[in-house]
C-alpha cells in the first residue's frame, strides 16, 4: 500500500502533511500513543524526577535498577499479558471474559499446592519449579477451555459465560488449598516475580517481552490474527469460507488460559504467597480497558495487537502517575474512570466525525475569505 | 381473557420466554420445597422466606433496573459500586453534614439520576460501548466513595433510626417462638418498595409504548428504528432508569444496613446479572422478564441460604453452588434458544 501512496502523496505536495496527520489520527495506535504522550508530558512539566532511574542494591544485596519506569514496566507485565489473550477473545467472539482475575488466584494456589506438595510452609520446594508451572498451565488452559466451550458450542453471550468463573475461582482456589495460605521459602521460586541475581531488570518485564516477541511471531507466520478477525466481523460468512467459527472462538479462550497461566506464575513468585480474595482484584476490568483504549471495538472484529499492549502501558502509566501524587489507592478508580471517560468521548466515532466537520467548516470558511480577499 | 388459548380458539404454544419463566418459578419453589422437607422447620417459618425479602430488597430493585438494560441488549455494571456511593453520601449527610432523612432520599435519588443522565447520554447518543462506559461508571463510583469517606461507621441520626426499625407486619403470617409467643412475620419497608418497584416496571414492560420500545430495540435495534421508534431516547430512557432505581436501590440497601462503607454492596452487579439471568433475561437483549428477576433473586438467596445451613460455611461453598445454578440456568437457556431455532429452520 505504501508504494502505491507514495506517488500520490509528492503529486498532491502542499496536501501531505495534512493527509499524513489525519492518516496518522485515523490510525488505531494513535489514541494509546497519543495518551501515553499527554501523561509523559503531565509528568515532565509536574516531575522531570519522575523518569529519574538509578541503581542500587537491593536487599539482596544485587544491583538492580529502580525508577518510576521500571516500575510501570514491571507491574505492567501481568496486564501487558493478559491484554494479548483478551484482545484475541474480543476479537472472535465479540465479548470479554471477566473471569481471568479468578483464574489467575486459582492458577496460582495450583502453583502453590504442586510446589508445596502437602505442607503449607515446607523447607524445600516438593517439586521442581517447571512442573508447577507447566500444571498450572494445564489447569488454566482446562478453565479457559470451559469458557470456551460455553461461548462457543453452547452459544452463550462471553461475560455471562465467564460469570460462572469470576463467581467460583476464587473459591476454588482457596478449595485447592483447603483456605490455607501456603509460603515459599525457597528463593529460586521468587526469581520469576523480583530479580534474577546479577540481572538488574525485573525479570516480569523479560516474561512480557518474550510474550509479546512469541505473539508477534504467531500473528506473523500464522493464520491465527486472520481467522480471528474474520470470525469476529462475520462468523456465518466465515464458516462458508471454510473456516470452524466454533473453533476459533474455542481456541482464543484456550491462549487467553494460557496468558492467564503466565500471569498468575508471575503473581504468586512476586510474594512467594496468595490470598485468595485480593490477588489480582480487579485486575479482568483493567486487561478489557486495556484493549478498549487500544481503539480495539469490543463487539469484536478488526484488532491491533499492539494498541492493545500499549493501552496496557498507559493503564500502569496513569496508576503510577497517580500513586507519584500521592492519591490513595482506594481512591484511585475515581481519577481513572475521568480519564477513561475523556479517552473514550474523544476516541468515539461520531464524536471524531463532529470535530472532523468543525474542521472542515472552519477551513473552507478560511478559503471562501481568501478567495473574497483575491 | 383465555392464557391457553390463542384469540381464533387454538391451542397457544407456550412462547420461549414464558417457558425460562415457568422454568425459574418451578426451580424456586423446588427449591425452597426441598429446603423445607431435608433441612426442617426453620424454612417453613414464615419469617425465614420474609428474611430473604428483608436482605434483598435492594438487590431486587438493582436487578430490576439491570433486566432493563438487559433487555435493550445492554449492561450495566456500576451499580454495585454505586450502592456503596449512595449509602456513603447518605450516611455523611445524615450524621456530619446535619441531613434529614428527605434530603437523604434526594441525594440517593440524584445521584442515582445523575449517573443514569451521563452514561445514558454517552452511550446512546454519543454511542460508546455500554460495557466500557458503565465500568468507568463503577471506578468512579469506586473512588468517590472512598474520597467522601473513607472508613466504615454506623449511622446515629434518631430520625433515620425510626425508620430503620420500622417493621411492617404481614397479616395472617407469624410463628411460636421457643417461650411458646406469637410473633407475626414482618418486612421492613424496603421490601415494600421492592415490591412496588417490581409492579410498576412490570406494567411499564408490558402495557406501555416505552416497555414494548425495550424490547423492540434489544431484539433488533435496526427494524425498530424503521418501525419508527426512537431507539436513541429509549436507550437513554432504559440507562436513566437503571440509575435511578440503582439510587432507589442504594437508598434501600442504606436503610437496611444503616451504615456507610466503601466495601458495601461489592459484587451488587454481579448478583443483579445473576438474577436477571436465572429470571430469563438474556443478555443478547429482546427477552426477559420482571417477575423472572424478582424470582432470580429470590432463588440465588435461597440457596444461599440453604448452602449455610448446610453447615459448609465456608464462603467458597456458598460460590461454587451459585456459579453452578447459573451454568444450570444458561444451559437451560441455550437449549431454548436451540430449539427456537431448530423450529425456525
Amino acid at each position: 500500500m505504501k508504494t502505491l501512496e507514495k506517488p500520490v502523496q509528492q503529486k498532491a505536495g502542499k496536501k501531505s502533511t495534512g493527509n499524513l496527520l489525519t492518516k496518522l489520527i485515523k490510525n488505531q495506535i494513535f489514541i494509546p500513543i497519543a495518551a501515553l504522550l499527554i501523561l509523559v508530558i503531565f509528568n515532565l512539566i509536574a516531575d522531570p524526577s519522575f523518569f529519574a532511574v538509578t541503581l542500587s542494591q537491593n536487599s539482596a544485596g544485587y544491583p538492580v535498577l529502580s525508577g518510576n519506569l521500571i516500575t510501570i514496566l514491571d507491574n505492567a507485565s501481568e496486564l501487558v499479558i493478559l491484554a494479548i489473550g483478551m484482545t484475541l477473545v474480543t476479537s472472535a467472539s465479540g465479548g470479554q471474559d471477566i473471569s481471568v482475575g479468578a483464574a489467575i488466584a486459582l492458577s496460582g494456589s495450583v502453583v502453590l499446592r504442586v510446589l508445596c506438595g502437602t505442607e503449607s510452609r515446607p523447607e524445600a520446594l516438593q517439586a521442581p519449579i517447571i512442573v508447577a508451572f507447566l500444571v498450572c498451565c494445564v489447569v488454566a488452559m482446562a478453565f479457559g477451555a470451559f469458557n470456551g466451550v460455553l461461548v462457543a458450542y453452547f452459544k452463550i453471550q462471553p461475560m455471562v459465560a465467564t460469570l460462572i468463573l469470576f463467581t467460583a475461582g476464587r473459591s476454588i482456589a482457596a478449595w485447592i488449598n483447603n483456605n490455607e495460605l501456603p509460603i515459599i521459602s525457597d528463593e529460586s521460586f521468587g526469581y520469576f516475580g523480583n530479580f534474577i541475581p546479577g540481572i538488574p531488570i525485573p525479570t516480569p518485564i523479560f516474561i512480557a517481552i518474550i510474550c509479546m516477541i512469541i505473539i508477534a511471531l504467531v500473528l506473523r507466520f500464522t493464520k491465527l490474527g486472520l481467522f480471528t478477525q474474520s470470525v469476529g466481523i462475520n462468523a456465518e460468512s466465515s464458516r462458508l469460507n471454510g473456516i470452524n467459527p466454533e473453533f476459533i472462538k474455542f481456541i482464543t479462550y484456550v491462549i487467553l488460559g494460557l496468558c492467564v497461566a503466565i500471569a498468575g506464575f508471575i503473581k504468586v513468585s512476586r510474594f512467594s504467597t496468595i490470598n485468595y480474595s485480593v490477588v489480582a482484584k480487579d485486575i479482568e476490568m483493567d486487561a478489557i480497558l486495556a484493549v478498549a483504549l487500544g481503539g480495539n471495538a469490543l463487539s469484536g472484529g478488526k484488532f491491533n495487537m499492539a494498541a492493545s499492549i500499549l493501552g496496557a502501558y498507559v493503564i500502569q502509566f496513569l496508576t503510577t502517575t497517580l500513586f507519584k501524587f500521592n492519591v490513595i489507592s482506594s481512591a484511585l478508580p475515581a481519577y481513572k474512570a475521568v480519564v477513561v471517560i475523556i479517552l473514550v468521548i474523544l476516541s468515539a466515532p461520531i464524536v471524531r466525525d463532529k470535530i472532523a466537520a468543525i474542521r472542515k467548516k472552519l477551513s473552507a470558511q478560511k478559503t471562501t475569505v481568501k478567495e473574497a480577499a483575491q | 381473557m383465555n392464557l391457553f388459548k390463542n384469540a381464533d380458539g387454538s391451542p397457544k404454544r407456550m412462547s420461549d420466554q414464558n417457558l425460562l419463566l415457568t422454568i425459574t418459578i418451578a426451580v424456586f419453589f423446588l427449591m425452597y420445597i426441598c429446603a423445607v422437607v431435608f433441612l426442617g422447620s426453620g424454612f417453613l417459618k414464615p419469617q425465614t422466606f420474609f428474611n430473604i425479602l428483608n436482605e434483598n430488597a435492594a438487590l431486587i430493585i438493582l436487578a430490576c433496573g439491570m433486566s432493563l438494560v438487559m433487555i435493550t441488549g445492554g449492561i450495566d455494571i456500576s451499580v454495585g459500586t454505586l450502592t456503596a456511593l449512595v449509602c456513603m453520601s447518605c450516611a455523611v449527610n445524615l450524621d456530619y453534614n446535619g441531613g434529614n432523612v428527605l434530603t437523604a432520599i434526594l441525594i440517593a435519588l440524584g445521584i442515582g439520576t445523575a449517573f443514569g443522565l451521563v452514561q445514558g447520554y454517552l452511550i446512546a447518543y454519543l454511542e460508546i460501548q455500554p460495557f466500557i462506559v458503565t465500568l468507568a461508571g463503577m471506578f468512579f463510583a469506586k473512588g468517590m466513595t472512598t474520597i467522601v469517606n473513607a472508613t466504615q461507621f454506623n449511622v446515629a441520626n434518631e430520625e433515620f433510626q425510626a425508620l430503620k426499625s420500622t417493621r411492617i407486619t404481614v397479616p395472617g403470617m407469624g410463628s411460636y417462638n421457643k417461650l411458646g409467643n406469637y410473633v407475626p412475620a414482618y418486612v421492613e419497608i424496603g421490601v415494600v418498595v421492592a415490591l412496588i418497584v417490581v409492579a410498576v416496571l412490570f406494567v411499564v414492560l408490558r402495557w406501555t409504548k416505552l416497555g414494548r420500545s425495550f424490547y423492540a430495540i434489544g431484539g433488533n435495534s435496526q427494524s425498530a428504528n424503521m418501525l419508527g421508534i426512537n431507539v436513541k431516547r429509549t436507550k437513554f430512557c432504559a440507562y436513566l432508569l437503571c440509575g435511578i432505581l440503582a439510587g432507589i436501590g442504594g437508598f434501600v440497601y442504606f436503610l437496611h444496613v444503616g451504615s456507610g462503607s466503601p466495601s458495601h454492596a461489592s459484587g451488587a452487579e454481579m448478583n443483579a446479572i445473576a438474577s436477571s439471568i436465572i429470571g430469563g433475561t438474556m443478555l443478547s437483549g429482546g427477552s426477559g422478564n420482571i417477575i423472572g428477576t424478582f424470582f432470580g433473586v429470590l432463588s440465588l438467596s435461597t440457596i444461599k441460604n440453604i448452602v449455610s445451613s448446610l453447615g459448609l460455611d465456608e464462603a467458597w461453598w456458598t460460590n461454587i453452588t451459585v456459579a453452578a445454578m447459573i451454568c444450570l440456568f444458561l444451559v437451560i437457556q441455550s437449549v431454548v434458544l436451540s430449539r427456537k431455532n431448530k423450529a425456525k429452520s
